[in-house]
């Protein structure tokens, strides 16, 4: 029976506390985020005016691109800017997101090395608009904003592009989170489907707990060799802060909260999911299930300030990744 | 958050659903599996008369539905002929009428009728006793003594009207029956006497069902109304033998003529039959039917748009086979129901061919997007572009799959070309940012899909439940909503979320 040894039992599934795709679905997704709140997450021009309302730091915004007769325009919008991130304000799964890391004598290098020319820049602008990479196909809008310039603690852990960090919040508490490592194999992006490092953190410390890539563990980064054991996410508290937040601003009860790391200013939002994956469950080791029925029982209306430390206290755990050496070989 | 109503909708659809079909099985006798063969009678009733030259009105009686028949299609050959259907409680009739008609005529219906042992007669309340004619002296002395001999040897309708055909027509005939017997005809003075007693009783005409028998003539039955069943026996006039045989079919019972020409001479019927057996399903279809809103069905309509309806109730199943593969199974499939398309386009091609045109189709039209993606056109140009190139390749396959001689290459212009065009353009993006994998991966997922829904929807018991009894679609309505309520876990995420389950072994 080798070919049931891939498989599992839906019963030790439960007893996990996995959730799967069905019971997202229905049971959070479709209970707390009511449909008309979506345009908020779902367009990211939206989300980023959104989140300066609030006083919730985002990177800085360089300009919109929003018909194709501004697309011949958008060498003059980029000059002076040696890096900079474009992104189609309804894309999806970070489909259509160009990273540009530097510009030499007009050549524009992705962090993978490779160089495109100005049409190139164009050429993916000009897709944008025309709904290439929307739900739906519907024509959109391209949002250019500046590089981060990501925060030196975490250099060693990334391969070519940023590290982000999902925080799942579920009615304003912080209950999941995890850091994703781009590797070369995601080419720079943080997706975890395609190839991504993911790190599930401790909600208490901020502390990596394990690592998982194309949902198997892993220890250290692929690309880089660096050991994942050491990793700490610095100014934990001000992140959980920043995410909790994000319920009172787009009033979803089931969000992902995209963060990021900058030098200067800190912890930033990057975007909002009203469909988060379910990945983060395998980056932590455990089903979402306990944790969302825990904060189901929580009444409402509480702060923000007590809901981060009633998740820091009841969602602590320990890293697997500092066990004796040889469960993790065990499990490699 | 109260579930009740949820469960009380799918519970209400799966109803109606049931009742539906069971409603269309029972009273039409629809069976439930395909391919069951029903025998059909098709009889030819040739009416032949001399004309006298002016205007001439001929009414025939028509057969009805009846224990063991029913009536399938009728039609009629009557050159210069007006036609009526008339019907009343005492039965059908056809009429035929003309202005002006000399010499020999000849006028044609036939009816098909389905041969089936659960059909019931139509309930039939007694008539009104009808007002006997006395007798004249001596014949009334003689009928009273027959009715009183046979009253007091028998016990209840049935009983009487035995003894009474029994001393009329038997071998116990006797003066008085001889006597009654040089006024009227046998069956007339049965049910003449049958009707002086105070007992319901009528005659009608029935054919004799014999395979490739030709210029048959009706018979005369007697029918008996029997008031503790409620119902009419039949008794055969000469012998007295009570109850139908399986191969009579009753033509007229309203207790009038069978034929009746005004303005000609010489009429006579003659009926010759015959007897085939036919799919179920196509004797379904040839069901006369009243239209009545219980009998909503789609075989009232044109046959052009039965076949149309083929199809279309076809693809709730296509869907019903999707949701359950991405609900319970986590396929991914690129497009929802693109696959459904594809699995009807399938039905049209045939499996094989239709999966090699489809995998060529599509091969061919990444090779030629990819080069469009080079030339930096807007998205619906590009899209048109690639619409316009599956065409290129749709035709050229076809003109060379007939210059090969295959003709099953000339079917590939089934498949829907905006959505292969569609199917296209999301592979080959799918291609740049997530590589040949997630193109296997998805494409795989969605053919997948496609021979799937297309085993199900080309499976003939399939076609024939769907087709035939349009409950089912509530039914499909119920499972659908029933998947769409599913919070389990999907096949696929027990091998996704295995390595989480793997640590509680170990530790």
């Amino acid at each position: 029976m080798s070919w049931l040894k891939n498989w599992t039992w839906p019963t030790r599934l439960r007893d996990k506390g996995i959730i799967g795709m069905n019971r997202r679905n229905i049971r959070y997704i479709g209970r707390y985020n009511s449909r008309r709140l979506y345009p908020l997450v779902d367009d990211k021009l939206k989300t980023k005016l959104l989140a300066q309302r609030y006083g919730i730091t985002t990177p800085e915004l360089i300009g919109t691109v929003t018909t194709q007769f501004g697309v011949k325009h958008i060498s003059e919008m980029l000059s002076g800017h040696s890096g900079f991130v474009i992104k189609p304000a309804k894309g999806s799964g970070g489909k259509g997101i160009l990273v540009i890391e530097k510009v030499q004598e007009g050549i524009f290098i992705k962090p993978s090395g490779a160089s495109l020319s100005i049409e190139d820049i164009e050429r993916h602008v000009s897709n944008i608009l025309s709904g290439l990479y929307s739900l739906g196909g519907s024509p959109d809008v391209a949002v250019i904003e500046t590089l981060i310039n990501f925060d030196e603690s975490l250099m060693a852990y990334t391969y070519e592009g940023v590290p982000d960090i999902r925080v799942i919040v579920f009615k304003g508490y912080p209950v999941m989170a995890m850091m994703r490592l781009s590797t070369a194999a995601s080419d720079g992006k943080a997706n975890l489907h395609q190839g991504a490092v993911g790190v599930g953190l401790n909600i208490a410390t901020g502390a990596a707990l394990r690592g998982v890539q194309f949902d198997r563990p892993c220890f250290s980064h692929p690309d880089t060799g660096h050991d994942l054991a050491s990793l700490v996410v610095p100014q934990w508290d001000t992140l959980l802060h920043l995410a909790a937040g994000c319920y009172e601003m787009t009033g979803l009860g089931y969000l992902g909260t995209d963060m990021v790391l900058d030098r200067k200013h800190g912890p930033m939002l990057l975007e909002l999911n009203a469909r988060p994956g379910l990945a983060i469950q395998m980056t932590n080791g455990e089903g979402l299930r306990r944790r969302l029925d825990l904060i189901e029982r929580q009444p409402d209306g509480v702060p923000v300030a007590k809901r981060v430390a009633f998740a820091q206290h009841h969602f602590a755990r320990q890293s697997e990744l500092v066990e004796t050496p040889d469960t993790s070989s065990a499990t490699a | 958050m109260s579930r009740l109503p949820f469960y009380l909708i799918v519970g209400l659809l799966l109803l109606v659903g049931i009742a539906a079909s069971v409603h269309r099985h029972v009273q039409f006798e629809i069976p439930w599996l395909p391919g069951e063969q029903r025998q059909v009678w098709e009889i030819e009733a040739v009416i032949n008369f001399n004309a006298q030259d002016g205007p001439v009105q001929v009414d025939l009686a028509l057969p009805s539905h009846q224990a063991g028949y029913r009536v399938l299609t009728e039609n009629t050959a009557s050159s210069g002929y007006g036609l009526a259907y008339k019907a009343d409680e005492l039965g059908r009739q056809a009429e035929w009428t003309i202005r002006n008609a000399a010499g020999s005529q000849q006028l044609y219906y036939s009816v098909q009728m389905l041969v089936s042992p659960d059909a019931r007669s139509p309930v039939q309340t007694p008539p009104e006793l009808s007002s006997v004619p006395p007798w004249e002296s001596p014949y009334d002395t003689a009928a009273n003594q027959l009715i009183e001999r046979a009253w007091s040897r028998s016990a209840n309708n049935a009983t009487f009207a035995r003894e009474l055909i029994l001393d009329i027509n038997g071998e116990r005939q006797g003066e008085n029956a001889r006597l009654l017997l040089t006024q009227e005809q046998p069956s007339p003075l049965i049910v003449r006497l049958l009707n002086q007693a105070g007992v319901q009783a009528r005659e009608v005409s029935g054919l004799l069902m014999e395979d490739g028998r030709r210029r048959q003539t009706l018979s005369s039955w007697i029918q008996v109304f029997d008031e503790s069943a409620e119902t009419w026996t039949l008794f055969n006039p000469t012998t007295g033998e009570q109850g139908k045989p399986d191969n009579l079919l009753l033509w007229e019972t309203g207790g009038r003529a069978v034929l009746e020409v005004q303005g000609g001479t010489n009429s006579r019927v003659t009926f010759s039959m015959l007897t085939h057996y036919q799919p179920a399903s196509a004797a379904v279809r040839n069901h006369y039917s009243d239209d009545t809103l219980l009998n909503f069905s789609i075989h009232s309509l044109p046959l052009e748009e039965q076949a149309l309806f083929q199809t279309i109730l076809l693809i709730p199943i296509g869907a019903l086979v999707v949701v359950f593969l991405r609900v319970l199974v986590g396929v991914k499939t690129s497009g929802t129901f693109m696959p459904v398309l594809i699995a009807l386009a399938f039905i049209q091609t045939t499996l094989l061919t239709g999966l090699i045109g489809f995998l060529l189709i599509v091969a061919m039209g990444l090779i030629i997007r990819n080069y469009l993606s080079y030339l930096n056109l807007l998205l619906v140009a590009r899209v048109s572009a690639v619409i316009i190139t599956v065409i290129a390749i749709i035709s050229i396959f076809t003109v060379i799959a007939y210059r090969m001689g295959l003709n099953a290459g000339l079917t590939v212009t089934f498949f829907p070309m905006i959505i292969l065009a569609w199917t296209i353009e999301r592979m080959s993006i799918l291609w740049e940012e997530e590589g040949p994998k997630q193109v296997l991966i998805q494409g795989g997922g969605s053919l997948l899909t496609a021979v799937l829904a297309f085993l199900a929807m080309n499976n003939p018991w399939v076609r024939h439940i769907t087709f035939n009894f349009l409950g089912v679609q509530f039914i499909l309505m119920a499972l659908i909503l029933l998947l769409g309520n599913y919070t389990g876990y999907r096949l696929l995420e027990l091998r996704r979320f295995k390595p989480i389950t793997d640590e509680e072994k170990s530790s």
